[in-house]
């Protein structure tokens, strides 16, 4: 049996089986997820997968199964969150969500974990529609999509990463769920980020979204994905083995000592550069175009626990002696 | 001159908020407070930042005595808006000490009072040559005047004005010297005509301190061992969580470090409050929210997750006037049927319902044992009364009892388990075991879910799987009925019954008295938690009649009551509101209660 680094095989990292319709994006990307999780050497006791409700919020049931989870309730999870990391900062918080849970119920909680910096991987499973109460439009639906009836949106969209960028989000990808090479090691640069990482996965819903018309299809996502970079992950101390030619690579070291070489594709991007990536962004969905990759990364800002200068112990294992103010500085009180 | 008053009066200082009144009446009551005499000072303050009317009433009473009074018998006039009717407030007999340019015609001229015209304006113009600190200065005018007219003497107002700006001493000696002009303008100026007096006593107020329930409540919350506070402003309850990052601040840092061993987090709305809270108590951490009850509204459906995937965290709903925005800055009892019930479908919670800044204390450490023992939300329903104005209390006693974390296992009970289930019940009472995230044994995790259930935590629709788990956690809610705190009854065999809670408390003391007094003897039972204790049946069919009172129009408690009593003993009960947003007084009890027993045909209902 192969193992990981910490000894675990592969199996560890599978949860139960999936309930979702065979072909949903969502079943990929939680393939993705367990062969990152099971590369990187997560320990799944430390890993506390949350998610809000929706098809794509039920997938923490279907990867880890030894870990704990927190199915919360609709958009509400980034607050979850927020208090499960407070509590316990050694955890590695895993959000899973959908366009629905963020984009429209959740959106309020999304922008304000971002702006907080919490240190979460939150990934967003993107299928333009809410998949559970059967295919209404989502707010990610782009201008002129259609429904399955030929309905078009008519109303402007929400743009997961450019609105994450906006509020100075420290670690931003696109991808799509099919993607594995690109959203593995994507997902292992996340895990290793200290912040808010948000990855927008295109994660079509065969069900309700994958007509000729959507621009959330499987068809219509090959078509029109314009590739900023590729990230290779390299753990800490691990050596770079692959020659890349000069200048085809931008290299970022993250918080832990990883790093992640970025190989440019269709164009040259800086990765570092937030009002050039807002400008791709815009710029490829005004051709009709998605672009996906590391689009924004900043592995140099404090996130929450930081800012609020807590211990490093968790909080969740303090009694009492740490806790009550002492029996001389008590009387004090009331003079 | 009419017979003298003595240590037994409600003064009531009428301002403009935003003028800094707030000093000079807490100095007023912190010396006659100073003189053993017994103070209850209540804040009538409007929702706004400056200009709206604001009265401060201080209920001197020998009987100690907290409740508010109706009526008001000494009166300082400073805000000219509102003088007519201020005026016209006052009861016969009383006193007027006002602005001598109001001008004392039409309602505010009556000749059942005694008038005071005080140059306020003038006095203050004449000596404080600051503009900005005029106003303020202004007001310890009046301080001067009252205690010189009542008999407060001048070392005990310096005293309080020492104890009021403790970290401010630079302020002492200027607001002495305009209080001073108080004192030597009545002595020079005005003759006393009113028999309203102070005068020294020893005992009741030995050892007392002042404080308000909010405060109260972030030390039990900080003796109770929160690490985790997530809120959303919103008066009544700012105080509380402010009160609360005060004391972290200050206890709960490294000195050497800086660490700090407590998260705030200042949420978006209340509905990210609690979620912080409940991801808080499910990764382990005492976690709490402070709150009203729009606020409350929002965290309903949070809430019912709480209920159903059993999670602790502490909410504190600091009650205000509602429905909606209602009155923010007035007080009700009005949220207690709506938090016990908060969320759709079978819900049912554990409130704790505090009385005294002792209780709101105590049942802030009680609330997080309670959370964690039962895993489940806990609300502490205090209002604005109890969580704002100041109280004499005693020092708060340090707590004895160790943290109660609850049925939690660890990686030692895990290995020792042959198997475990997360919502088994393995002790009959209703209440499962939990593990942690973070718990290393490769069967500490299970998946967390508000959707349904089995004893595993596998998602299961199966209808008896789903109507077991219901049981059980009415099961969980009849174990903590005798585990809440239980309700306190002063019994003496008598025909009729009081039942009250939290702040109405101080009205049925001074009704009890005053019924004794027209030789009514009356029962009484305090009921401090929900679910009901087994007691408060007991109590009833102990009596002919018991009176349900409290602060709210539709008589909430009364119908929880009606609705899980045995039947035959729903036509005891009766039922006694009192809701116009300013705290209960003890007529607002005897008068309806009276009625009803000199008509036994509407109490028989
Ligand atoms: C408060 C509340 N409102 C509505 C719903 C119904 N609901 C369940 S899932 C969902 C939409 C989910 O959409 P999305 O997040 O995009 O997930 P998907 O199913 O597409 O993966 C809605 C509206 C709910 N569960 N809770
Ligand atoms: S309805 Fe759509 S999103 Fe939901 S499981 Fe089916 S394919 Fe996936
Ligand atoms: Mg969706």
């Amino acid at each position: 049996m192969t193992v990981n680094l910490i000894g675990l095989g592969r199996d560890v990292y599978k949860g139960l089986p999936t309930t979702l319709c065979a072909g949903c994006g969502h079943n990929s990307i939680t393939n993705h997820l367990i062969k990152a999780l099971f590369e990187y050497g997560v320990q799944p006791h430390k890993l506390a997968k949350m998610s809000g409700i929706g098809c794509s919020s039920k997938t923490p049931a279907y990867f880890v199964e030894q870990a704990h989870g927190f199915n919360g309730v609709h958009g509400r999870m980034p607050s979850a969150a927020t208090g499960a990391k407070l509590a316990n900062r050694e955890l590695m918080v895993l959000g899973i969500s959908g366009d629905g849970d963020t984009a429209s119920i959740g959106l309020g909680q999304f922008v304000h974990m971002v702006r907080r910096n919490l240190d979460i991987v939150y990934i967003v499973e993107n299928n333009g529609v809410y998949g559970l109460t059967k295919g209404q439009f989502s707010a990610t639906a782009d201008v002129g999509s259609t429904l399955k009836n030929g309905t078009p949106n008519e109303y402007s969209t929400i743009d997961i990463c450019g609105l994450a960028i906006e509020l100075g989000a420290t670690f931003v990808a696109r991808s799509f769920s099919g993607d594995g090479k690109q959203l593995v090691p994507m997902l292992q640069a996340a895990f290793s980020h200290r912040g808010t990482s948000i990855i927008d996965i295109i994660s079509p819903c065969v069900t309700f979204n994958d007509h000729t018309g959507s621009t959330k299809s499987y068809s219509y996502v090959k078509d029109h994905e314009l590739v900023a970079n590729m990230p290779d992950f390299i753990r800490p101390r691990e050596e770079v083995t692959v020659d890349y030619e000069p200048g085809t690579v931008q290299r970022v070291t993250l918080e832990d000592g990883a790093q992640v070489l970025l190989r440019k594709v269709d164009r040259d991007y800086d990765a570092t550069d937030r009002i050039g990536a807002l400008r791709t962004i815009h710029e490829s969905r005004a051709q009709g175009e998605f672009v996906t990759g590391l689009l924004f990364v900043d592995p140099n800002v404090p996130d929450l626990c930081e800012r609020e200068k807590m211990i490093e112990k968790p909080l969740k294992d303090l009694n009492e002696e740490d806790l009550r103010i002492s029996r001389e500085a008590w009387t004090t009180l009331f003079d | 001159m009419q017979q003298r008053s003595v240590n037994d009066f409600t003064i009531r200082v009428a301002t403009v908020n935003g003028s800094g009144s707030q000093s000079s009446n807490l100095v007023l009551t912190n010396a006659i407070f100073r003189m053993g005499i017994p103070v209850a000072p209540k804040n009538v303050f409007p929702s706004n930042i400056e200009g709206l009317p604001t009265w401060f009433d201080v209920r001197v009473s020998s009987k100690g005595y907290q409740c508010r009074t109706r009526e008001i018998d000494v009166l300082v006039a400073l805000n000219a808006a509102t003088w007519r009717t201020d005026a016209a407030s006052v009861r016969p007999g009383g006193v007027i000490v006002h602005e001598a340019t109001y001008p004392v015609s039409g309602e505010a001229q009556r000749d059942d009072v005694t008038y005071y015209a005080v140059p306020f304006n003038e006095l203050a113009k004449a000596n404080f040559k600051d503009g900005a600190l005029r106003k303020y200065l202004l007001n310890m005018i009046y301080v001067g005047v009252l205690a010189e007219l009542l008999g407060i003497d001048e070392a005990t107002i310096e005293a309080a004005i020492g104890t009021q700006f403790k970290r401010k001493p630079s302020a002492v000696t200027t607001n002495m010297d305009a209080a001073r002009l108080g004192f030597v303008h009545t002595r020079e100026q005005l003759t006393k005509r009113d028999a309203f007096a102070l005068e020294r006593i020893a005992g009741p107020t030995d050892g007392l301190v002042f404080m308000d329930g909010n405060r109260a409540a972030a030390l039990g919350c900080i003796m109770g061992g929160c690490t985790v506070a997530a809120w959303y402003p919103i008066t009544p309850s700012s105080s509380l969580c402010e009160s609360f990052i005060q004391l972290a601040d200050k206890y709960r840092v490294d000195k050497t470090t800086g660490e700090k061993n407590v998260a705030v987090v200042q949420a978006e709305d209340e509905l990210a409050a609690i979620g912080m809270v409940f991801g808080a108590g499910w990764a382990g951490a005492r976690a709490m929210t402070s709150t009203s009850g729009p606020g409350l509204s929002l965290m309903a459906e949070w809430a019912g997750y709480g209920y159903y995937a059993e999670v602790p965290g502490v909410i504190f709903d600091v009650q205000r006037a509602g429905p909606s925005t209602g009155l923010p800055t007035r007080t009700m009892q009005g949220d207690v049927a709506f938090a016990y019930q908060l969320s759709h479908g079978d819900t049912k919670h554990i409130v704790l319902l505090p009385a005294t800044v002792q209780e709101a204390y105590e049942m802030a450490m009680d609330a997080f044992d309670l959370a964690d023992r039962f895993q489940t939300p806990v609300f502490v329903l205090s209002d604005l009364d109890l969580g704002m104005n100041s109280w004499m209390t005693k020092p708060l006693p340090y707590p004895e009892r160790p943290f109660d974390r609850g049925k939690v296992l660890g990686e030692k009970d895990l290995n020792r388990l042959e198997s475990w289930g997360r919502y088994r019940d393995v002790d009959h009472d209703g209440v499962p075991y939990r593990t942690l995230p973070g718990t290393n044994h490769s069967s500490a995790g299970f998946f967390t879910r508000g959707t349904g259930h089995d004893e595993e935590a596998r998602y299961s629709e199966q209808p008896d799987v789903w109507q077991r788990n219901l049981d059980r956690l009415v099961r969980k809610h009849d174990t903590a009925r005798m585990a809440v705190p239980q309700p306190v009854t002063d019994e003496r065999q008598n025909a009729i019954g009081l039942l009250a809670y939290g702040t109405t408390h101080h009205a049925i003391v001074e009704a009890r008295d005053e019924l004794r007094k027209d030789g009514i003897e009356v029962d009484y039972m305090r009921v401090r938690a929900l679910p009901f204790s087994s007691d408060i049946a007991a109590f009833v069919r102990r009596h002919d009649r018991v009176y349900v009172v409290e602060q709210n129009r539709d008589g909430q408690v009364y119908g929880l009551l009606r609705a899980e009593l045995p039947q035959h003993l729903i036509g005891r009960l009766h039922s006694i509101r009192h809701y116009n947003g300013v705290p209960i007084d003890a007529h607002a009890v005897i008068d309806p209660l009276l009625a009803a027993e000199r008509q036994p045909a509407v109490v028989a209902e």
